[in-house]
């Protein structure tokens, strides 16, 4: 007899098609025009500014509205993020607006006749069937029961609603799949993290080095803006990839690195800038400790030595560094996005970190310059009195010590029982795919299996719908308010997310979505306004700022001030000798290497590749592959292959083939892009196709999906982020 | 127009601008990107390359069009007049840029510099949105025009010079 899973996937197949709402870009097709001059007659009613919501820049925008419809979307020159220039995502809002595969009403798993399927319903019953649920885990097992899965500025609200409710288990999925090695081991040197929007000054850097970091199909706006800015004003650049990103196509050095090796390249650096006395003396002295301990450490980590294991030359390395360290204290080590890679990546962005110190970069023009932020008063909520229970994000067995914020990962973990100190029960998700997202994708499945609850706020039908039982219809962006908005940066600002159009369908902002959960949970008191323009109205007085002028311009910029130390900018550092620690006695007590040591990787068996993933320009990783604007551009991912790898096995460009992984899982078929711009021993895919969700018509099946390659489990023993790059790969022909 | 090819980065920001701004249809397109790959493992260079109608001075499209839709408009772009396009592509075959589509409605279709833009004097589109502001336009005939500055300081080129169409989409080194 089959065992009937507790759980199906439901694909939310069939269904007729609303009538397709008039999508921005097809207006134009009806009728010709009168004029000879072509013109698409956009002239908008109205241009509301706001903040994007395809990645978590939020740079400012200017919505074009006419007749109701989102014409198009160009940049807001009073945001400071924007400058009146957006990426490609951001001018391709419009595509999520009219994407017409959106979740349009609440949906609730039914079974009938011994089959799973989702029913819509109204939100009256898909809100009070979704606290009744999250009541019952509440009582059955206590509050703390329920995790938070969350993503994006609109998911403040549920972290608000789950604090209240009594839960710690509030994980947000980018500290251990992208930027937790990069805030930790930034932290554990300077007591600071590189800020949200990273406070690189490249515009003004006279070196700039990349370590995996491809800026141009890595579109965070400002750091493209800064980055060919500085390239612009003369900067040497140097990229370090394994692969010839376009990045590294504007590069004077391009190392094309083995992967894995980076420590080793970072120490011999620090051997070359410290024996050649190419670093900022009189930084290192005034604000740093552990010099004479690190100078000891790298003596021996020779460019000669860094040679064997990274591939680079020795006259290379030593070339690099030199114009490393020539160019300080305006040289900076950018410190990277997504760099959860090897499971030793916290070491290796201290490495990072040190070596960004001893040229001096770290506060001072063109390195790391010290960001401003808008102090703005918050909401005057009641103080909640329930202390929840710790949360329950690390093993039972030992946890990661050195971790600053809950390991999203390591929720999933906790609701398989036995994990951790208590089981989780439910899953409350907000903007976030953890199918597509975390590693180890069957784990996540158990997981799934063995929760009572699982309800999804989202405004595409992401694989993770397929498994929840209540998915709650959120409207996007560009149909709502959110909280004020402004990342530490040059200059303090701040900026106001509007509603452009009205939501479309029966979808609903998360602030609504929030507060009706918490008045059907007994938490009134958790939202205790009228609605979000009334929260927002006294937030904005609170700070003495005009609505009015807010609401018009978007952005609002605050007093400049010193943002280098040469000017004045206050340099403190939050640890605990209060300089920059160059040799960390908290890693040493913890058992941990004190300063980065290399420990050379696993090597890929005989006839596989190690699988590396990254970003195309057009798309926000899985979050965009069903918008129709955007992959008009890139509508499926490529499989990277050597193209003397490709000549050896007779394999043709744009030939579909199979990756298959060292557990014998496959992907799609996936077509090969021949190419010289990378290594033979690895191959590379965009991170966020190979969607399985048949719902979403235009991404489902497209391209190949790395995730479900990554079958084994490196956790980084520092922070418990997850290795993404650890997968090894054999490449099928079909035949 | 002249696009900096040493910071243009291929984003495709110019491309959803463009086709928002203009209401292009799916799968085809105004303006694109290209990326032109040179040299060997490790000693590779590549060119990266925003491309759209060259707006040539002697356009072949003009030359070959039978109903005289294609015509040359004030300050030199080259346009389409959809009322007397009967879509027989003679344009599309004689253009060296491959820079038309045959849009749904049967007439045939390209970059016009925005030109709808530039009578409100708006810059185009896809220099408007450019992150990198690889994008420079402006009035040729103007010594002190931003292009102008441009290339008399840049090395530049452009493609095709051969065809003899006198492209005026340039390429800064």
């Amino acid at each position: 007899m089959a065992k009937l899973t507790r759980r199906d996937f439901i694909k939310i197949s069939g269904g007729a098609l609303l009538g397709v709402a008039g999508s921005g870009f097809l207006l134009g097709t009806r009728g010709l025009r009168a004029n000879s001059i072509t013109d698409p007659r956009n002239a908008a009613d109205r241009v509301v500014p706001s903040f994007c919501g395809l990645c978590f820049w939020n740079c400012g925008i200017l919505v074009h509205v006419k007749d109701e419809k989102i014409i198009k979307i160009t940049g807001n020159p009073d945001h400071p993020l924007s400058n009146g220039k957006l990426c490609p995502r951001g001018a391709g809002g419009s595509g999520l607006v009219y994407d017409p595969d959106r979740l349009k009403k609440p949906m609730i798993r039914k079974e009938e006749r011994s089959r799973q399927v989702f029913r819509e319903v109204g939100w009256e019953e898909a809100l009070d069937y979704t606290a009744k649920k999250m009541l019952a885990i509440k009582s059955t097992y206590g509050p703390e029961a329920l995790a938070l899965l969350t993503h994006g500025p609109g998911g403040e609200w549920f972290r608000q609603l789950a604090t209240a409710f009594g839960t710690a288990n509030i994980g947000v999925p980018s500290y251990a799949l992208c930027r937790g090695p990069v805030e930790t081991g930034f932290y554990l040197t300077y007591g600071a993290s590189p800020a949200e929007v990273e406070n690189t000054d490249m515009s003004n850097s006279r070196c700039i080095t990349l370590i995996g970091t491809h800026l141009g199909e890595n579109m965070h706006n400002t750091q493209v803006q800064e980055f060919s800015k500085g390239l612009e004003n003369g900067a040497r650049l140097i990229v370090v990839d394994p692969r010839f990103s376009v990045a590294a196509s504007k590069a004077h050095y391009w190392l094309p690195i083995k992967p894995g090796t980076d420590i080793a390249l970072l120490l011999a650096w620090m051997n070359v800038i410290v024996e050649e006395k190419l670093y900022d003396a009189d930084y290192v002295a005034k604000y740093t400790t552990g010099f004479e301990e690190l100078k000891k450490h790298v003596s021996d980590k020779t460019p000669e030595w860094a040679y064997a294991s990274t591939g680079i030359k020795p006259s290379l390395i030593r070339e690099t560094g030199r114009v490393i360290g020539a160019f300080r204290p305006s040289s900076l080590i950018h410190c990277g996005r997504r760099v959860t890679w090897y499971g030793d990546d916290t070491q290796r962005l201290r490495a990072a970190a040190m070596l960004n110190a001893l040229l001096g970069a770290w506060g001072r023009k063109g390195g790391y310059y010290v960001p401003a932020e808008m102090e703005l008063p918050p909401y005057p909520y009641k103080k909640l009195d329930y202390k929840p229970k710790a949360p329950v994000d690390q093993p039972k067995s030992g946890g990661y010590p050195f971790a600053d914020s809950i390991l999203a990962t390591g929720l999933r973990d906790a609701s398989i029982p036995g994990n951790a100190a208590y089981d989780l029960h439910a899953w409350m998700i907000y903007g976030t795919n953890p199918l597509n997202s975390f590693p180890q994708p069957k784990k996540t499945i158990e997981a799934i299996q063995h929760l009572d609850f699982i309800v999804t706020v989202d405004n595409l039908p992401m694989e993770i719908a397929g498994w929840s039982d209540v998915i709650l219809p959120e409207c996007t962006y560009l149909e709502r308010y959110d909280d004020l908005k402004g990342a530490p940066f040059k200059i303090p600002f701040t900026a106001l997310r509007q509603k452009t159009i009205e939501p479309m369908y029966d979808s609903k902002p998360p602030w609504w979505i929030a507060k009706e959960l918490a008045a059907r949970l007994g938490l009134e008191d958790c939202f205790p306004w009228k609605d979000v323009e009334e929260y927002l109205k006294v937030r904005v007085k609170a700070a003495s700022l005009d609505w009015e002028v807010l609401r018009k311009k978007g952005a609002v910029t605050g007093k400049a001030q010193p943002i280098y130390v040469e000017d004045g900018a206050p340099l403190a550092f939050d640890t605990p000798s209060h300089k920059i620690e160059l040799f960390s006695d908290r890693l040493k007590s913890a058992g941990f290497d004190p300063m980065p040591q290399f420990r050379p990787p696993e090597e890929p068996p005989e006839g596989m590749f190690r699988l590396l993933s990254g970003r195309a320009p057009v798309h926000s990783f899985g979050r965009t592959v069903n918008n129709r604007l955007l992959s008009d551009c890139y509508p499926e991912n490529e499989v990277w292959l050597n193209d003397k790898i490709c000549v050896e096995r007779g394999i043709r460009d744009k030939q579909k083939v199979v990756l298959v992984n060292n557990d014998g899982v496959r992907s799609n078929p996936v077509k090969v892009k021949k190419t010289r711009r990378i290594r033979p021993d690895c191959v590379y895919l965009v991170h966020g196709f190979g969607r399985k969700q048949a719902k979403m018509e235009f991404a489902f099946n497209k391209g190949a999906n790395d995730t479900d390659l990554m079958t084994k489990d490196k956790t980084d023993p520092l922070i418990g982020s997850k290795a993404l790059n650890i997968t090894f790969v054999k490449v099928e022909q079909e035949v | 127009m002249a696009v900096d090819t040493k910071k243009c980065v291929g984003c495709n920001a110019c491309v959803i601008a463009c086709k928002s701004e203009n209401q292009v249809p799916l799968h085809h397109f105004r303006d694109w990107v290209e990326e032109e790959l040179a040299g060997e493992f490790p000693n590779l260079s590549m060119e990266i390359r925003s491309l759209r109608c060259n707006q040539c001075s002697n356009p072949a499209c003009v030359s070959v069009c039978p109903t005289g839709a294609s015509w040359v408009s004030d300050g030199g772009i080259v346009l389409v007049d959809k009322r007397k396009c009967i879509g027989c592509k003679a344009c599309m075959a004689a253009c060296p840029y491959n820079a038309r589509y045959v849009h749904p409605k049967g007439y045939v279709d390209k970059c016009t510099f925005c030109a709808h833009r530039l009578k409100e004097s708006l810059l185009p589109a896809c220099v408007g949105i450019c992150p990198t502001s690889s994008l420079v336009f402006g009035d040729l005939s103007d010594p002190a025009s931003d292009i102008s500055k441009a290339l008399r300081s840049r090395k530049h080129k452009v493609i095709r010079p051969e065809t003899g169409c006198k492209p005026n989409l340039y390429f800064l080194a």
